[in-house]
């Protein structure tokens, strides 16, 4: 249990995957504009990444490993997340209109998203069991939302500060994300 | 357009990283080091030349591009990935300490958004030779991107300069002379996020001051 928690806290703070592992940093900077954005793309990180971390899971435990054809890997996995997200969308549409509505519009930018395919590889690379691969998945993934959230709300006031104007944009984005690095860089004493 | 043209507009004028803001996440993580930039710059080298080829032979043949055209995306992709696992197994058998240190974003090479922009964007409207140069010049304006960001933040934060394996330009002789420790801040994911931001801002405030240099030329003339 102890093991757990500590996997949880780390991957949601200490290993966030934003600042420390640079994973995803396209939707970050893309998509964090308006709080209600980031919200949206954060939840669709977090259901797509448990769904497909699950599946290549499952997958390279009982297929690849199984018939040892392991270097099929990064094929196998990407071929699943492109496919597993058209299948969300398209039953999220049929089944849930409200959550469709919600999350419909960032679904199809995740299929290159990095911090998807990163995180399943990880979980394979760090020989995670099952249920660590639960609780990793959806701490890493909280952990993009939080970031993600937070950077959000500094752009949205950043809308109404003065900012010189060959930092307009991206580079002053990034400033402000060295800033939040250099804060989550020092929770790493904790453990 | 010409060859030269085709092959330069990838360095500057098109950069994909500076530029379009591509492929942002391995020139972040792989750059604290040069010799982890120079492996990367390979690695994507290698992948987007040969898949920009492969794509536009492809969609060069008119009946093969009938076919594939309405499920292309998910074509391109195993073609990429295909040649991202031979990057992949060549590295682990020959070069298995850059393999460790680029760890995770070696296979990440597959949702580069350059390789798949590119095979989007230009191979699949071009020929083969044009998409190869457009490959070589666009592969090679990302490797000089990220080396330069690794330059900075490997000498501000180590002091050093590593090409290539044992091949080290030792330059803390200049913390020496200037009595002040190197600041390993650069080194760490701090780092990546300040340095890049500070050189886009530089490199942005160079373009817009060589546009109004331009437009003082054009109402002086007119």
């Amino acid at each position: 249990m102890d093991n757990l928690i500590m996997l949880a806290f780390s991957a949601f703070i200490i290993e966030n995957i934003i600042l420390t592992q640079f994973l995803g940093i396209c939707p970050f900077l893309g998509v964090s504009t308006k709080r209600s954005s980031a919200l949206g793309m954060g939840m669709a990180v977090i259901f797509v990444m448990l769904i497909s971390s699950s599946v290549t899971w499952l997958l390279y435990k009982y297929v690849l490993e199984a018939f040892s054809i392991e270097y099929m890997r990064t094929i196998v996995f990407i071929l699943v997340i492109a496919s597993l997200v058209q299948m969300v969308e398209t039953f999220l549409k049929k089944v849930s209109p409200p959550l469709y509505k919600a999350l419909g519009i960032y679904l199809p930018l995740i299929t290159t998203n990095c911090a998807v395919l990163g995180v399943a590889i990880l979980n394979i690379s760090k020989e995670h069991n099952f249920l660590e691969m639960l609780v990793y998945t959806t701490f890493i993934g909280l952990g993009f939302l939080f970031v993600m959230y937070i950077f959000s709300m500094l752009r949205e006031k950043l809308d109404f500060a003065p900012v010189p104007k060959a930092f307009k944009g991206a580079p002053i984005a990034l400033v402000i994300a060295a800033i939040l690095a250099i804060i989550f860089s020092r929770f790493g004493g904790i453990i | 357009m010409s060859n030269k043209e085709n092959f330069f507009k990838g360095i500057i004028k098109e950069n994909p990283l500076f530029v379009s803001l591509l492929g942002m996440c391995p020139s972040l993580a792989v750059t604290t080091s040069l010799e982890n930039a120079i492996g990367m710059t390979l690695g994507v080298f290698f992948v987007l030349v040969l898949s920009n080829f492969i794509i536009s032979l492809i969609m060069s043949n008119k009946k093969l591009a009938e076919l594939v055209k309405p499920v292309r995306i998910p074509v391109y992709i195993v073609v990429i990935a295909t040649l991202v696992t031979i990057v992949e197994m060549v590295m682990h058998a020959y070069l298995p300490s850059l393999f460790f240190s680029l760890g995770v974003f070696i296979p990440l090479i597959v949702v580069n958004c350059i390789i798949l922009g590119r095979a989007e964007a230009f191979a699949s409207e071009n020929k083969p030779v044009d998409s190869v140069i457009d490959g070589v010049g666009m592969a090679l304006g990302y490797g000089l991107a990220i080396m330069l960001i690794s330059i900075f933040r490997e000498f501000l934060g180590k002091g050093t300069l590593t090409v290539w394996g044992d091949f080290q330009i030792n330059l803390t002789f200049i913390f020496d002379f200037l009595k002040i420790e190197p600041i390993a801040m650069f080194v760490q994911p701090v780092g990546a996020f300040l340095t890049f931001g500070l050189i886009l801002a530089a490199i942005t405030a160079i373009a817009n001051n060589h546009k109004n240099k331009l437009a003082k030329k054009v109402a002086n003339n007119g």
